[in-house]
């Protein structure tokens, strides 16, 4: 180490560390947005459908109809509305006002009653197939028990020739929240790491005060490393934040151990940290370095990262692509941590990627502005 | 148009579209999210990696296992022979699910007595776990139903007949990829509107224009129109790409949607400005953009229903001109749904529109530094 070059460190870092905390926005990019994120996302998304507004039309009520409707009204998942005509039905399923229809026509319940088999008609809005694939599979679990009511009624047992036993692993309640927050921490550590670095940095190429740091006797590593750590502690801190929010609201488990958690999330952020100060270096722009880096790093973190959509289901040259996305290397084993365990099988072929991902930035980086310097 | 009016115009068009760079940044990353997304962004299941565990020998139970095989939503990349296969394969996530026939199954069915069949589905991704599982339910449903009819000899009492409107397949990328029209429109639109103020706020000519004869009024114009132009003209583009690449049905017509779209851009614009004007640099106004539009696309319906939120957060959505939007594009595209049916969504949105536009000018006046 140079002479002096511990005391050039530290005032770098001191007029980096002022530069953050004196901008408001950085402050609500770091603290505000985790928030925020963790409240829409921990009590607002949610794809399982409740109270689905589904019309019914019985054209003739008999016992047997009206028990299908019955067990309409008793299901939690759905709100019924019942409606006098199948044309009121459709123009109420048109203008949306209702997400589906269940249709018994006038000779159901004769037919019903000579073995005819009629049909229940069916009708679902299809535009939300998701939503509509879930309230196909309800309506399928209400005819299956009033078939079951009806056999026994007729002092039949009708057995399913399968049944069914579900066990889901890791999270057996199906709580969204506790897959949503390992999500949540990657998208924050990349807002924070690559999208407020990439503007930061930016700007100073912009005004040319980074071109006035460079002539000084301060090393190029000097300000690198000045410039990286209190993007560092500002991204521990907003993840420390999101874990703290995520234990008390949310109650989410961390069922592998929180050293590690932390050890990998250095690791991830050092990358982001990476991909911003690349971005910024190769563009220069804060206009054209916010767009690149919200395309490159922050959207992907969303869609691309198997945080929301899953990755094996994507066409495989897209599943190619997201090899090239951090944040999935760090979502893989975020959900691991939190709900398996230290299952190294999971945990160290991903962090070996984030770290060849790291170098890799981190050496363009150094390459580029020691270039600006000759 | 007054002279100066169209002379400001043509400044804020050369002020981003001058530099290559700004020019590549606004075009380029719109259509690159589309293709990409509109691929990527899918709630179907396509092969999913399925694991059996069968301990039956019978033709029952391989009739079961071999819908399964059958079924494009799984791929089966196993067979396992004891139980404590199961464990680390799921842990390593190279099996999504397993399916576990017992031993009895075949012989349990033959006695009428049913045969009980686990799943198990990992489940650190809740979402694909709830897909995958619905996914196995209808599989077994369609085969409880026809052995029912094959070994009673009779039909069942009564039988459902499912029809979907509008989206017949159930194609969820036909959801999506109109969402993505909202989404793209909106984030182009607000950072090329957000930037503008800013960014002559931060060289200090902000005040200049404002000393100038220009009105307030002839000012928000001639920082509205880029943003308008980009953002309808590039969501048009997405529209055609949707139709032509994605073969998304458009099977309502543009004359429904660009008025909606015009508005929804208004709207979106009208918040820009207000971001800008509250705004001393251009990193705030950039920073600012994002911290509306991370909520505003997570509360509009764009990935998950509003009717699946807490109410309180339904009622946060109202004031999101997003919601409005998305509904009217997917029920052009989809249902064709004409303008008669969109009043409910088209007031609301020039309501926040006009709201929004007035008060972005009020700040323009107001906010000197």
């Amino acid at each position: 180490m140079k002479p002096g070059s511990l005391l050039r460190l530290k005032g770098i870092i001191r007029k980096e560390w002022l530069q953050v905390i004196r901008d408001p926005s950085s402050i609500a990019i770091a603290f505000f947005l985790p928030l925020l994120l963790l409240l829409i996302f921990g009590y607002g998304v949610s794809l399982d459908a409740k109270n689905i507004r589904i019309g019914l039309v019985i054209e003739q009520p008999d016992s047997a109809s009206l028990s299908i409707a019955g067990g309409f009204e008793h299901s939690p998942y759905f709100a019924p509305i019942h409606l006098s005509s199948i044309q009121e039905a459709e123009n109420a399923l048109r203008a949306s006002t209702i997400d589906g229809i269940i249709w018994l026509r006038q000779n159901f319940a004769a037919d019903y009653l000579n073995n005819q088999s009629p049909p229940i008609g069916v009708l679902i809005n299809g535009v939300d197939a998701n939503t509509a694939r879930l309230i196909e599979g309800y309506v399928q679990g209400i005819w299956f028990s009033w078939l079951e009511q009806q056999a026994e009624k007729a002092g039949r047992t009708l057995r399913s020739p399968v049944q069914l036993e579900q066990r889901i692993w890791f999270n057996p309640q199906v709580r969204s929240t506790d897959f949503l927050v390992p999500g949540i921490l990657a998208v924050v550590m990349t807002l924070i790491g690559a999208l407020l670095t990439a503007l930061v940095i930016a700007r100073e190429w912009e005004r040319g005060t980074m071109e006035s740091l460079l002539v000084t006797r301060i090393s190029v590593n000097e300000i690198l490393l000045g410039k990286l750590i209190p993007y560092f502690i500002l991204g521990m801190g907003g993840l420390l934040l999101s874990l703290v929010i995520a234990e008390t609201l949310f109650h989410v488990p961390v069922r592998g151990s929180l050293w590690l958690l932390f050890a990998v999330s250095a690791l991830f952020l050092w990358v982001a940290l990476g991909m911003g100060f690349f971005i910024s270096t190769v563009f220069k722009s804060q206009f054209v370095a916010a767009l690149v880096a919200m395309v490159s790093t922050f959207l992907p973190a969303f869609i691309l990262s198997g945080f929301i959509f899953d990755i094996q289901s994507m066409p495989t040259l897209i599943q190619g692509v997201t090899l090239l996305i951090a944040a999935r290397y760090y979502v893989a084993i975020l959900q691991t941590l939190f709900l398996v365990g230290d299952v190294w099988s999971v945990i160290l072929p991903n962090a070996a990627a984030l770290a060849v991902m790291g170098l890799f930035f981190h050496g363009l980086v150094h390459r580029r502005t020691r270039k600006r310097l000759e | 148009m007054s002279p100066r009016l169209f002379a400001l115009i043509i400044k804020e068009f050369l002020a981003l579209f001058r530099d290559k760079k700004s020019r590549m940044a606004v075009i380029v990353p719109p259509i690159l999210q589309l293709l990409i997304f509109g691929y990527a962004a899918t709630f179907d299941l396509e092969q999913a990696p399925l694991a059996i565990y069968n301990e039956d020998e019978g033709a029952f139970s391989r009739d079961l296992v071999s819908r399964f095989e059958r079924s494009p939503a799984f791929e089966v990349i196993g067979y396992l022979r004891s139980e404590a296969e199961i464990r680390p394969l799921v842990d390593r996530k190279d099996a999504l699910l397993v399916l576990h026939v017992g031993r009895q199954c075949s012989a349990d069915a033959a006695k009428g007595e049913g045969c009980s069949v686990q799943v198990l589905i990992d489940g650190r991704n809740s979402n694909t776990a709830m897909l995958a599982l619905n996914y196995v339910r209808s599989i077994v449903t369609d085969f409880n139903e026809e052995q029912i009819e094959q070994t009673t000899g009779t039909l069942l009492p009564a039988r459902l007949a499912v029809l979907a409107w509008f989206n017949p397949n159930l194609e969820s990328r036909w959801f999506i990829v109109p969402g993505i029209v909202a989404l793209l429109a909106m984030i182009v639109a607000l950072v090329v509107t957000a930037l503008s103020v800013a960014r002559e706020r931060e060289a200090g000519t902000f005040d200049q224009l404002l000393v100038t004869p220009l009105q307030p009024w002839e000012i928000l114009i001639g920082k509205a129109m880029p943003g308008l132009i980009v953002g309808v003209g590039e969501a048009s583009l997405i529209v055609a790409v949707a139709v032509y690449w994605f073969r998304v049905p458009l099977v309502g017509d543009m004359l429904t949607l660009l008025p909606a779209l015009v508005i929804y851009v208004l709207s979106i614009i009208g918040i820009g400005l207000m971001i800008s004007s509250f705004s001393n640099t251009l990193q705030q106004a950039l920073l600012g953009s994002f911290l509306f539009i991370v909520p505003a696309v997570t509360l509009s319906g764009f990935s998950t229903p509003i009717a699946n939120m807490p109410d309180f957060m339904q009622t946060l959505t109202y004031l999101n001109p997003m919601r409005y939007f998305l509904i009217i594009v997917r029920r052009v595209f989809l249902e064709g749904a004409g303008m008669e049916y969109f009043w409910q969504e088209l007031w609301p949105m020039s309501l926040i529109a006009v709201t929004t536009l007035a008060l972005a000018t009020w700040l323009f006046r107001h906010r000197m530094h």
